[in-house]
């Protein structure tokens, strides 16, 4: 009879059993994930981040703004009214990694995108007391300062493709020129928007000769939850 | 066959119970209490602080 | 203070002194180096949660400089109080146990000991000095960027083979269950360490990598990895030190032993389920949710069971409770678990979760569970630990310890109590709708409320982290082998 001595006294034993008994709970939650429908569907609209969205992002992750900001609007009454329909999971099917977040001490940003003018978002970000004086939000004035590094932002794009985005070739060669016409009043807004639909274009930081971290993190913030047309959804199309 | 191994898989509450309760009856088998109180001694027998 | 406790200490540490049973010579000098860096590191990671508190009280602390903001400072907090001070402290306490529980030398002796140690502190530092400069892959407990990652998996190899070397070449027959749970620790961290940091690099020379998984898969798998970097590293790992120093500081074994066997392999298998708890009501499928949510509660049987034979080893002995600070430590480190795995599968309800999510309420928890439980208990093993590695008789004084565990209560009580307020108020506040049926508040109005709480709560922080220097102040005149001159002396410690 299989008796607890042999596992008791035969250590390497003891570790294989640990290592079986610990991998079925996380293969039970994490694979099927991949297979059921709900959770790899295509939802219209989404798209991989433009060149400076995703530069922008990458500040978000850089400053930390999960720890106090998530973006995940749950389905309840309350959520809805307050921030706007509630999150779907294929909004972020290109967020490597993904950033629901755990805390809200500050508002939920899931679909702040649009909801505040340029400006605000510029002013705010700088000096977060200056607009709303109860806030305990750090001010984020460098990023006036810091200029957006362009050189490497198609390694950006490739290491994206690597992990699952689908960037085109077309993208990658033009991801340097796509970054820098964002945010450039007068730059090739149609092609950008050809390969990027609905991206928000001109300036943002209110210095339209340079390409600062500003630029960047407000254009992310204005796309944030605008990818997806919930016009021409019903709510049960989204019934899991 | 394959409808006997489904309604064997879909009984993997019962398999997790019996695995259960198989654990818990071997390890409060009356005859093993002494031995298993023993090996609680382990700590204590070192140092010759028993 | 640190650098001066390091260089004495350094000198103390070089010459090897194992007390071990006759023939066995135990290999000490690395536990003594972690157990310096327990208290040292947890000194830093008590001293930055105070500020990034104090930040969200007042936030002209940020200082408007970008490495000191709350976002890139609180990963620093949540490693350094996770993977430097619990981190040393299993590793210490680990090499430690394995090596009297089994009366054999540690695995590679010295050497490997003092690699282990020095290879540790580097992937510390490495993570600690990336977060102040930006560099994070925003995975929360696994923000460090992917080369930190691979020297870590390194380090981690490193230790599973001395532990597990150590094991092998025992002399005592049965594998005692404080082993268990360290191997446990082990190898389930390492399996979440390398599936949860699968990312592809932007260039082998750059710091930036993006994770392999997203959206949906990446929630799963970071939370999957979230929850249980608490339930192998923060309870497991913990628990091999229950087992091993209650009973010896109580002198008495383990309460019932059969019960340690079941307590482990469902504790195990239990608790990697419980991930999805933190998505309640995310896009992430309902059935996770659910599958999460029932195996939390299941999850309070084992966390239970696991705290009556850790306390009920007292039976019998009570009495000590009252004159032995050290083992008040470690006894209440175990009521405190219980109240937190009691809070948490309460809070893995949906209906319940669908308040404390995103509010303080979640923090209040997961402090009940580090300050309550991680961190008494190992406050208790290096009160333990300390005159034994250094060769002193006794503790310097036995009142300090008792100063120390009421200043600490008292700031567990406060930071506790405050999360709970505020969380709940937040989490009500945001529901609220006035007669006409619009929403009651907006969220800056509920922002406000939280200031009162969140000064109470550094207030909390800086009692605890008054506390761990007056342990420090303590160990430090102890391992100096002095004695206080205090009333009539406690019960004495048993000398070596």
């Amino acid at each position: 009879m299989f008796s607890h001595k042999k596992v008791e006294r035969n250590v390497i034993l003891m570790a294989i059993l640990i290592l079986v008994t610990v991998s079925i709970g996380g293969l039970v939650e994490i694979v099927p994930l991949y297979t059921v429908e709900s959770t790899i569907e295509k939802v219209r609209g989404v798209r991989p981040y433009t060149p400076l969205e995703l530069v922008g992002r990458n500040i978000y992750i850089r400053e930390g703004c999960y720890t106090c900001h998530s973006q995940m609007v749950r389905p309840f009454r309350d959520e809805v009214e307050r921030y706007g329909p509630y999150s779907l999971a294929a909004e972020s099917i290109y967020d490597h990694p993904f950033q629901w977040g755990s805390k809200r001490t500050g508002p939920d940003l899931a679909r702040v995108g649009g909801k505040y003018s340029n400006e605000w978002q510029v002013v705010h970000l700088a000096d977060p007391r200056a607009v709303v004086p109860e806030t305990v939000m750090p001010p984020y004035e460098f990023l006036l300062d810091r200029l957006v590094k362009t050189d490497d932002i198609a390694e950006h794009l490739k290491a994206n493709r690597a992990v699952g985005v689908p960037y085109s070739d077309v993208m990658i060669e033009a991801a340097r020129q796509d970054l820098l016409a964002q945010a450039d009043p007068d730059g090739d807004h149609e092609a950008l928007l050809e390969r990027y639909p609905k991206a928000v274009v001109g300036d943002f930081d209110g210095d339209p000769k340079s390409l600062t971290e500003m630029d960047a993190m407000v254009a992310y913030l204005q796309i944030l939850g605008r990818m997806v047309d919930f016009a021409d959804y019903t709510t049960d199309d989204f019934r899991q | 066959m394959e409808g006997f191994f489904e309604t064997l898989r879909s009984l993997w509450v019962v398999w997790m119970m019996a695995l259960f309760v198989g654990i818990v009856a071997w390890v409060y088998w009356p005859k093993r209490k002494r031995e298993m109180e023993e090996h609680g001694r382990i700590p204590l027998r070192d140092d010759g602080e028993e | 203070m640190g650098s001066h406790l390091w260089g004495a200490a350094y000198m103390a540490v070089s010459e090897t002194r194992g007390l071990g049973q006759g023939e066995v010579i135990y290999e000490e000098s690395s536990v003594r180096l972690f157990t310096i860096a327990t208290v040292f590191w947890g000194l830093v990671g008590f001293l930055v949660g105070v500020v990034i508190a104090l930040q969200l009280a007042f936030p002209l602390l940020n200082l408007d400089l970008p490495w000191t903001t709350f976002g890139r400072l609180r990963p620093v907090h949540t490693s350094a109080v996770v993977f430097a001070f619990g981190g040393n402290a299993l590793l210490g306490t680990s090499l430690y146990v394995v090596q009297r529980t089994c009366r054999a030398r540690l695995f590679g002796g010295a050497l490997a000991g003092g690699f282990l140690f020095w290879g540790y502190q580097l992937f510390i530092v490495l993570a600690a000095s990336g977060y102040v400069l930006g560099v994070t892959q925003s995975r929360e407990y696994a923000e460090p960027e992917w080369y930190v990652d691979i020297w870590l998996t390194l380090v981690w190899v490193l230790y599973l083979v001395v532990f597990v070397g150590t094991i092998i070449k025992r002399k005592e027959p049965h594998i005692y269950v404080a082993n268990w749970f360290y191997l446990a620790f082990i190898v389930t961290v390492a399996m979440l360490h390398i599936v949860n940091n699968l990312a592809v690099p932007v260039s082998w020379t750059g710091a930036k990598s993006y994770s392999l998984f997203a959206g949906v898969q990446d929630a799963m798998t970071q939370w999957w990895y979230g929850h249980n970097a608490v339930g192998f590293f923060l309870t497991a790992g913990f628990l091999g030190i229950m087992y091993y120093f209650i009973p010896k500081q109580a002198e008495r074994p383990v309460y019932s032993y059969r019960l340690s066997i079941i307590h482990f392999w469902s504790l195990t298998f239990l608790y990697i389920w419980a991930g999805p708890h933190h998505l309640h009501y995310t896009a992430l499928p309902d059935w996770a949710q659910t599958l999460g949510m029932t195996f939390s509660l299941m999850l309070w049987m084992p966390s239970w069971g696991g705290m009556i034979n850790g306390i009920m080893t007292l039976s019998g002995a009570w009495d000590k409770l009252r004159t032995d600070p050290i083992l008040r430590f470690l006894v209440v480190a175990v009521a405190f678990y219980g109240m937190s795995t009691f809070e948490g599968p309460l809070m893995s309800i949906k209906t319940v979760n669908a308040l404390s999510h995103y509010t303080d309420w979640t923090i209040g928890h997961v402090h009940s569970g580090a300050l309550g439980w991680v961190a008494f208990v190992s406050f208790g093993a290096v009160y333990f630990l300390v005159p034994r590695l250094w060769g002193a008789s006794r503790l310097y004084s036995e009142k300090l310890v008792n100063y120390h565990f009421w200043i600490a209560t008292l700031g567990i009580v406060l930071y506790i109590t405050s999360m709970w307020v505020s969380g709940i108020m937040q989490g009500v506040m945001w529901r609220t709708y006035d007669s006409l049926g619009f929403l009651q508040y907006s969220f800056v109005e509920t922002v406000q409320e939280m200031h009162i709480y969140y000064v109470i709560r550094a207030l909390g922080g800086v009692l605890f982290l008054a506390g761990a220097l007056i342990m420090t102040y303590n160990l430090w005149r102890t391992a100096r082998g002095e004695v206080a001159a205090e009333g009539p002396a406690a019960a004495a410690q048993p000398a070596e």
